[in-house]
């Protein structure tokens, strides 16, 4: 089934940008009457089955770090007994990643048409947009012209995510609407099965939503048209660091590191390594800047798109001093609900901050491969093993670095400018709601 | 069969587990217990339910091997 679905406007769909299609760029209107009169209004009528077919023959994968299929997402929400429960994630809690406040910045319609089309297919009539503080004024905003328009049935609450890495994991998520601490619980049972207050929730990144909204009105081939075989598509990516003008940009999946720079205004000077998918990422050596920013290519560096970031760290920052105030960051950020991470993380932290001197190391370097092996997946979410994955990547990218390190020497000894951003955890009671 | 898997939020590292059932429980640096992934065997069996009964913070579970 290639065809549009049913109900569909047979207007000509858009090329690439599809995602962030205001002419205009960021001055751009993002009104709903602007979005009407360019995309038509969404399709109606879809039950889950006919949408988890639409998306399946797309091959939509989730954008919000963990790829999953969006198909098989839907379906199991839709085999559930009782009345299920929507969210829409714009947590972006991730610090080097801006695209889904740009996304609801710009395209909020896109993103709460493809939440109604879902909560439709699911018989849902509870929908919560959970949202980074920043995007809240414009959520708002979108959701008062539907209200006014009398567009949708849908009651979407707004729910603002703390400003905290692990605010966005599924669980938290789910504990944070149903009114608790923004941390995540153990599972089985996933939040599909019992989420929000109990119910059976579907996660969708509001990338996803958007994706689902265009795809709903174009048709499976048309989302086709762009990406790999294999993995279909544009993606949001935030590119920053060294590059001469950092934002968001939307881009084909399979696009090369080295165009996704240039879409960016391309490197300022000398690359040292490139980061890709966010804190539970993974560098990429400078060699590999003409590598697919597709999942297939980057498994062999050790990535994934995760949350579609890539930083440009330049040749005159130390990655070592990077990696170890992320680390530090994370250490901090964990929920400290499970004895290892809360144990190990913070011991990881101290080792590569020591790694990241100019100075012998001694044994520090069998601790920290003791350490990481023993926090890696015995957490009740997976903030130890992707901090492992993002500690043996630079480990591994930064090796010659770390042994100019042992001889006394680094590359910025005065210590560079920070690249990579670790805000401080808010602090208080409340901090984590 | 079974295998042994424990809620990492519930467990506080007391250690009860590891003295019932030293062959399949080691625990780590830390205080925490490393559980053994594989099957429990059949002749273990009856020990592993003690120590699931037996965890002060029923942290401890038994749960399908698959």
């Amino acid at each position: 089934m290639s065809a549009p679905p049913r109900g569909t406007t047979t207007r000509l769909p858009p090329a690439t940008p599809r995602l962030l299609a205001a002419a205009g760029g960021a001055a751009a209107d993002p009104g709903l009457a602007v979005h009407l009169g360019r995309y038509g209004p969404p399709p109606t009528g879809l039950d889950a089955e006919s949408l988890a077919a639409v998306l399946q023959e797309a091959g939509l994968t989730g954008r919000g770090g963990a790829g999953f299929p969006t198909h098989r997402k839907l379906r199991a929400v839709a085999a559930a007994r009782t009345r299920p429960v929507v969210v829409g994630n714009a947590a972006e809690s991730e610090p080097a990643s801006a695209k889904d406040r740009v996304l609801l910045t710009r395209s909020p319609h896109l993103v709460l048409d493809g939440l109604n089309l879902i909560a439709q297919a699911l018989g849902a009539r509870d929908a919560y947009l959970y949202v980074h503080p920043d995007a809240v004024e414009p959520a708002r905003r979108a959701l008062a012209e539907r209200a006014a328009g009398r567009m949708d049935r849908l009651r979407v609450e707004l729910v603002t995510a703390p400003a905290r890495f692990l605010a966005g994991q599924e669980s938290a998520l789910a504990a944070r609407i149903s009114g608790g601490p923004a941390k995540p619980f153990f599972t089985p049972p996933r939040v599909h099965e019992r989420g929000v207050r109990g119910r059976p929730t579907l996660v969708q990144n509001v990338e996803t939503l958007a994706h689902v909204a265009l795809l709903a009105r174009y048709g499976p081939a048309w989302f086709r048209a762009a990406g790999t075989p294999d993995e279909p598509g544009t993606m949001l990516a935030t590119v920053s660091g060294a590059v001469a003008v950092p934002g968001v940009v939307e881009l084909p999946i399979g696009t090369s590191v080295r165009a996704a720079l240039a879409a960016a205004g391309g490197p300022t000077g000398r690359l040292g390594a490139v980061l890709v998918g966010g804190y539970h990422g993974a560098w990429l050596p400078p060699g590999a800047v003409d590598l697919a920013l597709a999942n297939a290519a980057l498994t062999g560096y050790g990535a994934t798109l995760g949350a579609g970031v890539v930083v440009a760290l330049p040749a005159g920052v130390c990655g070592v001093v990077e990696t170890a105030r992320v680390l530090r960051y994370l250490a901090e950020q964990a929920a400290g609900q499970c004895g290892p991470c809360l144990s190990g993380l913070p011991l990881i932290a101290r080792a590569a901050a020591l790694l990241a001197q100019p100075t012998r190391h001694q044994d520090v370097r069998a601790h920290l491969d003791r350490w990481a092996a023993l926090v890696e997946r015995r957490g009740a979410c997976h903030h130890p093993d992707g901090t492992v994955r993002f500690l043996r990547s630079s480990l591994t990218v930064f090796a010659a670095e770390i042994a100019q390190h042992e001889r006394g020497w680094c590359v910025a000894p005065g210590g560079a400018a920070a690249v990579l951003p670790t805000p401080p955890a808010p602090s208080g009671p409340d901090s984590w709601r | 069969m079974k295998r042994l898997r424990v809620n990492p939020i519930d467990c506080d590292g007391r250690g009860v587990c590891a003295e019932l059932l030293p062959e399949l429980v080691r625990i780590d640096e830390w205080g925490y217990p490393l559980l053994s992934e594989a099957p429990v065997p059949g002749e273990l069996t009856h020990h592993a339910r003690r120590a699931v009964a037996a965890c002060p913070r029923l942290a401890l579970r038994l749960v399908p091997a698959d």
